[in-house]
């Protein structure tokens, strides 16, 4: 109960921090977005240009309905992986179960996911994307998504608590990750490398995203069910790692 | 023994000196070695010390117990282990009950914060739930005396009110076991007295006390019994006046030395003969200091220095005013000075610091901060620092008809001083002041 409250707390510490003193407001929820999205439409237009077909309108649906989830990825990933450097003062001064560091930060990023996902969802209306019953996909997609994102954020607080590279090792991975995640693009293209793509957790979940929202089709279910089961085993593992380094946390910051 | 509120068994804990692990280089060789000889190991690989070494002992529910040592003996390394902070190296720790600590009271405030929302904040951090906050909020913050500013980020609170949000924080956790670290020494004089009323008001509602601390008159007005640890280990356990002698009596002085070449060599309390610590009030007291110096030294005063138990200084003497006039050392001598003093002293715990004092600079060449402690015994008529000898002169009965007269002109002398000497309300008292200060300046400028 109380670390239930705790684990709000911190959260609602972090929303509001961020919101506070802030001219843009909750525009920070959709700037990310957005120009992940602006940066996909110019690779796809560039796409187009080279193979002479031309930029369709879904195309664009899908850049977007991918770029959300991925701007959730990585900026959960990006403040989960500094949250216990970030708090050092609490983590070495006062005994609290620490893993609501690392998970508050997925909290508070959820909560701009959340905003992100209001707006995507008019402008999908504007672009005349339609609804389906494929649709009752997402909340599943979205599990998966948070479940591979709360272990993975939970694994790297606790090692860049020991060594510090890996904070650094985390942000070159995530600005290039890009390139290897089928946000910009369908990992169907790659032909017989597909399955290479797909092998990154993240990438049939917004694979998924982009058939069930936007091709509304089945998404692909084998590649799904080696998602959830990696997102499971690194939330499993994350929390059996955590909970065996935590005492030593106090002493290695 | 299974009915201790907290108990430590064999508590070891181990540090490493410099960098944990320097590089994934040095990582790989420390796991394989940690997973051939498991986590526990008693061996002492380089660079590694103990902190703690088979610490044990145990508190019972509601008992206050104290722990006392010097700088360095390991008395934030226990209490990082008692509130779960850091988990030991070898030995088990029973805790029974909600445990709260009393340590860092503040660390969990974020200064863009306003006062309320860090009220939420910090309580549940501290492991209060959301509920009891609200319930408690509002004697959470009568207890800061902070209302005004309740929503004013803390960022603009001065250190004073921050530490005082945080106390009123943790005061109202109602842990069953509650571990205090130096704390009373947060805020102002009346703040620390409230802090000290709480933790009566905690223990007298049957919780359990462990306080950790450096003012020995707290930790013996508080705690029944003691431990005190030195370099890791327990040196003595037992009534808290018995391990606060113990203590005293292994010296803890703390030197602060400007000049290398010079040094106090010894600080002893007298008379002559086998070496004593504890003394009648009124009874001479002679203090011996000694320095030797390497290389010329001149215009020095040798200064004494007795303070009380919490670092007051009680009395302070040096040669220079005493008439020896400016002292001068060359290479290889020695300066050996006794000074005689009468022990005016109330009963308690003093401690004397020596001096070398360079006074046309105004600078010390060594400081030696509690060189030699004593205790001053047999004043049960008084309390104070001061023994200024008191009698009782009158102590009489006046029947209630026959002192009309003179009951009455003691009454009238002190009203008419009232009235004569300050206004009875504040408003006025205030202007009068502020009409004083103008002038005052007026007339100081008007000399520059």
């Amino acid at each position: 109960m109380a670390r239930r409250d705790l684990l709000y707390m911190i959260t609602w510490r972090e929303i509001r921090v961020k919101y506070k003193q802030s001219v843009m407001g909750m525009l920070w929820a959709i700037l990310m977005p957005v120009v992940i999205v602006s940066a996909g439409v110019v690779v796809r237009y560039a796409f187009s240009l080279i193979s002479h077909v031309p930029l369709a309108v879904a195309d664009v649906a899908s850049v977007s309905v991918r770029a959300v989830p991925w701007a959730f990825f990585i900026s959960s990933i990006r403040f989960a992986t500094a949250s216990l450097i970030a708090n050092t003062n609490l983590v070495t001064k006062i005994a609290l179960p620490r893993e609501v560091f690392p998970v508050a930060a997925m909290l508070s990023q959820l909560a701009d996911f959340a905003v992100a996902s209001l707006v995507l969802l008019v402008f999908l209306a504007v672009l005349g994307v339609g609804v389906s019953v494929h649709l009752l996909w997402v909340p599943i997609l979205v599990i998966i998504l948070v479940v591979f994102t709360t272990g993975l954020g939970i694994l790297l607080s606790a090692a860049s608590l020991f060594f510090r590279d890996v904070k650094y090792l985390v942000e070159v991975i995530l600005t290039f990750a890009i390139f290897f995640t089928p946000v910009f693009y369908d990992a169907y293209m790659f032909g017989r490398w597909e399955p290479l793509l797909m092998l990154n957790p993240v990438a049939p979940l917004l694979q998924s995203f982009s058939d069930v929202i936007v091709k509304q089709t089945t998404p692909p279910l084998a590649w799904l069910g080696y998602s959830a089961s990696v997102a499971l085993l690194t939330l499993t593992i994350a929390g059996y790692t955590f909970h065996k380094l935590d005492p030593y946390f106090a002493e290695s910051v | 023994m299974t009915d201790a509120a907290l108990r430590l068994d064999g508590v070891y804990k181990k540090f490493r000196k410099g960098e944990l692990y320097d590089s994934l280089r040095d990582l790989i060789p420390a796991l394989a070695a940690r997973m051939l000889r498991g986590p526990s190991s008693g061996a002492l690989a380089p660079r590694e010390f103990w902190a703690l070494q088979d610490v044990s002992f145990s508190v019972e529910p509601g008992e206050a117990f104290g722990i006392i040592g010097s700088n360095g003996a390991g008395k934030s390394t226990i209490l990082k282990v008692l509130s779960g902070i850091m988990r030991p190296t070898r030995g088990t720790l029973h805790v029974k009950g909600r445990l709260s600590a009393l340590i860092e009271v503040s660390a969990g405030f974020h200064p863009d914060l306003t006062g309320r929302e860090n009220i939420y904040l910090n309580g549940t951090i501290l492991g209060m739930t959301r509920a009891e906050i609200k319930r408690r909020f509002d004697a959470i913050v009568a207890f800061s005396e902070l209302e005004e500013f309740l929503d004013t980020p803390v960022k603009r609170y001065s250190s004073g009110m921050f530490a005082r949000l945080g106390f009123a924080v943790a005061a109202h956790v109602e842990p069953d076991i509650l571990i205090v670290d130096e704390v009373l020494s947060v805020g102002d004089y009346l703040f620390q007295q409230k802090c000290f009323e709480r933790m009566n008001e905690v223990m007298s509602g049957g919780a359990t006390v462990v306080f950790v601390s450096h003012n020995l008159r707290a930790v013996s007005l508080l705690c029944e019994r003691s431990l005190l640890l030195e370099r890791g280990r327990v040196v003595t356990m037992g009534p808290s006046h018995e391990v606060i002698k113990a203590y005293l009596t292994r010296g803890h002085g703390a030197r602060a030395t400007e000049d290398k070449d010079i040094r106090i060599t010894e600080v002893s309390l007298g008379p002559a003969g086998p070496a004593r610590v504890e003394f009648q009030s009124n009874e001479v007291l002679e203090i011996t200091v000694a320095a030797a110096a390497r290389t010329p030294h001149e215009d020095m005063s040798v200064v004494v220095q007795i303070v009380d138990d919490n670092q007051y200084p009680v009395f302070n003497t040096c040669t220079q005013r005493l008439g020896a006039g400016p002292l001068a050392l060359e290479a290889g001598e020695t300066l050996r000075c006794t000074f005689r003093v009468q022990l005016r002293l109330a009963e308690g715990t003093y401690h004397v610091s020596a001096y070398l004092h360079r006074y046309v600079t105004d600078h010390a060449y060594e400081r030696w901060l509690n060189a030699a402690t004593f205790f001053v015994a047999g004043t049960p008529t008084l309390r104070g620092v001061a023994n200024l000898a008191p009698t009782l002169t009158l102590c009489e009965k006046i029947p209630a008809h026959d002192s009309l007269a003179p009951v009455a002109a003691v009454h009238s002398n002190s009203s008419t001083a009232r009235e004569g000497v300050a206004p009875p309300t504040t408003p006025p008292l205030l202007i009068q002041v502020q009409d004083e200060i103008p002038a005052r300046r007026g007339g100081e400028r008007h000399v520059g």
